[in-house]
């Protein structure tokens, strides 16, 4: 069997992509990608920790649902509102959406 | 109804009628006098109502209609008010009742309603050329206010809703006084009379204390029963040679001479004569100064504790017979020489409110209240007839435009064909007031009092109110012979035209009064007319005292020197007087010299009262009141007051509210803006700016968690 530490690499691998792409893409949907990456990375750790070490409760199962369902709907509300300012300023880049300024 | 509750009521429709004009009927003289004409209707009919039923009460001073209820409570004892109906409220009530109405009446067609108002007349004076009155309804009002506190002082059975009532009396005879405002002679006067009758309250006042003290209570009922009394008249007081009873009765007294008019505080009453004339009548001869001689009967016993009949007087009768019989007399004789009809009348006025104190000074109680009667009737009747009078030449002068005063005397003459009613009505009250033998009421009473102090043996009492009685007749006459016998002396008497019949049917009223109502008290041993009709009234009204007063016997002596003084003084006035022509001076200005002019100046009273009171007076109040107390110690311990909070209010600004309160405040508001200024760079507005400094945050609390508990 697989050991559990190359889940966690693998998924601690992932969030580092995910979080490089966030912080480092222009590109709003990117940076909603990376974000997505970021989730995706906790989920296998997760699920990986229940499958090892507490396989008699689905705690682990649950969790990584509800974050499937967190995530989907931030990537729903997410992509929408990069459409609507990309309808009104013609622009997905992340600098130049500043209007929370102060 | 039950004649307590009909008592209660009595004085009720004339406060009533008051508040009623003031605040509704303002601007209507029609209804205005409507409600105070009716409400004294009312009243009269409500006493007339309580006269009879206690007529028919028998030994009604023993058994008077009484009801009382729990006013104040004050500390350990209640104060009462409550109403008295024996013999002498009853009687009083009788008297004010009809004298009210009358003038009532009679004040409708004095002040000209039924004429259009004249564009020249302003408030405040009098109605130039018969137009309206411009203060009617003014007028109505306060007389019915009037009318309640005199009522409110006849039923009260106790002193302290008596001085209620007697001090309303003492606000509307101020109030109506100076009715004609805008005459600065009338706002003088009304502040004399106010100031002047003040002066007798005080003392009536402490005098309602010390009663008060000595037995707890103000009941007339309690106080004069026979044990309170017995005490009262036992215990001396603080001045020597006077028991409790004696000072309390001269404090009382005190009271009356402001109200009444008596020596040394008779300077009001006839300056009260700016008013108008029903006021003159109604407050300063029939009903307000009645008060102070309704109150000393009132405590008749209470003055005469101690004294029976046939003693000689104790100190406190003494001192009112005194001032009694020399009012009397010096008031007669200062109406000798007044050129002015209605002055004649406050003289005469008060002279025969001096026979009655000094009736009471001799302890002729009924006598005094018998010429309390007489004396309202004729009195009003004689006030309402020389208003009538001024109102015709007043008439005249304005048809003829003759520029004349329509009280002076002088001007007149020959108004008894002019004025029929006036005149005969006058005469009836003129001879009344003289005394006429026989037939009017002022005989009766007056010679019931002459006999009075002729059988008490008080010679000099007697010789004075002789004396008086012989000016009184003559004053009479030359008042009755300038008046309306002989030849018009001016154009406005000439045109002068009778009133209206509501001012000469209260005058035939009045007339009915002032003559018969003396027939209800003559002697029973009077030669042949005696016993023709019982002698009613000393029964009636003796019933009042807790003993019976003796009746006085007849006596040829006092008789006759009334009827002779009454005649003679009548005779004399009218051969001195009938030859007067247009500004010829009197007939006693040769005679009597310079005599005539101190007496036509009143003996100086005035002056002597401006020089000894009024400017002291002022002066105190300039010097000592304004000056020294009010700038200096007041104004200074304000001042004062003002500087030190000013100082404090500075320094605790200074050293509290500035710096620690303000700093603190500030600071906080300070601290908020800088911290923000601070932090403001962090604010970009960038995601992924957001996104490292939460990366950068997390990375800290990591390695912190990581690092200190591993």
């Amino acid at each position: 069997m697989i050991p559990l530490s190359w889940y966690l690499v693998f998924a601690a691998a992932l969030f580092c992509i995910g979080l490089y792409g966030a912080l480092a893409r222009r590109n709003s949907v990117a940076i909603i990608m990376g974000i997505e990456l970021m989730l995706n990375a906790v989920n296998i750790n997760l699920v990986a920790f229940w499958r090892y070490l507490s396989p008699a409760f689905i705690a682990g199962q649950a969790f990584a649902i509800i974050v499937f369902a967190v995530a989907a709907s931030e990537a729903a509300v997410g992509l929408a509102l990069i459409i609507s300012i990309y309808r009104r300023r013609s622009t997905v880049v992340a600098e130049d959406i500043d209007m929370l300024r102060w | 109804m039950q004649p307590e509750i009909m008592t209660w009521l009595t004085p009720l429709p004339p406060i009533l009628s008051f508040f009623l004009i003031v605040l509704f009927a303002r601007r209507s003289n029609r209804l205005s006098h409507t409600i105070a004409v009716g409400a004294m209707l009312i009243s009269w009919g409500l006493a007339m109502a309580v006269f009879f039923q206690a007529l028919a009460v028998e030994h009604l001073g023993e058994h008077p209609f009484t009801s009382s209820i729990a006013w104040l409570p004050t500390g350990m004892t209640t104060l009462h008010i409550g109403v008295l109906i024996d013999p002498l409220s009853a009687l009083s009530l009788f008297f004010v009742a009809w004298t009210c109405l009358a003038i009532f009446v009679y004040s409708v067609g004095y002040h000209n309603f039924g004429h259009a108002r004249d564009k020249e007349d302003v408030p405040g004076l009098p109605p130039k050329a018969g137009g309206i009155e411009p203060m009617y309804a003014r007028f109505f009002a306060f007389i019915s206010l009037f009318a309640f506190g005199m009522l409110t002082l006849v039923v009260s059975d106790n002193l302290l809703t008596l001085f209620i009532g007697w001090e309303i009396m003492g606000l509307c005879s101020y109030l109506l006084i100076g009715f004609w405002y805008a005459k600065e002679s009338a706002r003088k006067a009304m502040v004399k009379a106010f100031i002047t009758t003040r002066v007798g309250d005080v003392f009536m006042l402490l005098g309602l204390a010390y009663l008060y003290t000595s037995t707890g209570t103000l009941s007339y009922r309690a106080i004069l029963s026979e044990p309170v009394l017995e005490r009262l008249a036992g215990t001396p007081s603080l001045i020597a040679g006077l028991s409790t009873a004696g000072m309390i009765g001269l404090l009382l007294f005190f009271g009356t001479v402001g109200k009444s008019a008596q020596w040394p505080l008779h300077v009001w009453l006839p300056d009260a004569m700016e008013g108008p004339t029903p006021v003159s009548a109604m407050i300063h001869a029939a009903t307000m100064v009645s008060a102070g001689v309704y109150m000393i009967l009132r405590f008749f016993p209470l003055i005469t504790a101690g004294w029976h009949e046939g003693q000689a007087l104790n100190p406190t009768m003494w001192v009112i017979a005194a001032v009694g019989a020399f009012t009397a007399l010096f008031a007669a004789t200062i109406a000798l020489t007044q050129n002015d009809i209605k002055r004649v009348l406050a003289y005469s006025t008060i002279s025969q409110l001096g026979y009655m104190v000094a009736a009471v000074g001799i302890g002729a109680f009924v006598a005094a209240a018998f010429h309390l009667v007489t004396h309202a009737f004729f009195k009003a009747l004689l006030f309402l007839g020389s208003g009538s009078v001024i109102h015709g030449v007043e008439h005249g002068a304005h048809a003829t435009h003759d520029h004349v005063d329509a009280n002076d005397m002088m001007i007149m003459g020959g108004l008894r064909r002019k004025m029929p009613i006036t005149f005969w009505t006058f005469v009836a009250g003129g001879l009344a007031l003289s005394g006429f033998p026989l037939v009017t009421a002022g005989f009766w009473s007056k010679d019931e009092i002459l006999g009075h102090a002729y059988q008490t043996g008080q010679a000099w009492v007697f010789g004075a109110l002789v004396l008086a009685a012989l000016l009184t007749a003559f004053y009479t006459a030359r008042q009755i012979t300038l008046t309306f016998l002989g030849e018009p002396r001016s154009k406005a008497a000439d045109h002068a035209s009778e009133s209206v019949p509501t001012m000469t049917i209260p005058l035939i009223v009045l007339a009915v009064f002032a003559v018969g109502a003396g027939w209800l008290g003559i002697a029973e041993d009077f030669p042949v007319l005696g016993g023709l009709l019982p002698n009613w009234f000393h029964a009636f009204v003796g019933g009042t005292l807790l003993e019976e007063p003796l009746g006085t016997h007849f006596n040829a002596v006092p008789v006759l020197t009334s009827i002779a003084v009454a005649l003679g003084g009548l005779l004399v006035g009218w051969l001195v007087y009938r030859k007067m022509t247009h500004g010829a001076s009197d007939p006693l200005v040769k005679p009597l010299g310079p005599l005539y002019t101190i007496v036509q100046h009143k003996y100086y009273f005035d002056e002597l009262y401006t020089f000894a009171v009024v400017r002291p007076a002022y002066w105190f109040a300039e010097t000592f009141t304004y000056r020294w107390l009010d700038r200096g110690v007041i104004d200074g311990i304000l001042h004062s007051v003002g500087r030190f909070t000013l100082r404090l209010g500075s320094f605790l600004r200074n050293a509290i509210d500035l710096p620690i309160i303000n700093g603190s405040g500030d600071m906080v508001g300070e601290g908020v803006k800088r911290s923000g200024r601070g932090l403001r760079w962090i604010q970009t507005g960038r995601v992924q700016f957001y996104l490292v400094v939460g990366l950068l945050f997390a990375g800290i609390v990591l390695s912190y968690t990581l690092a200190v508990r591993p």
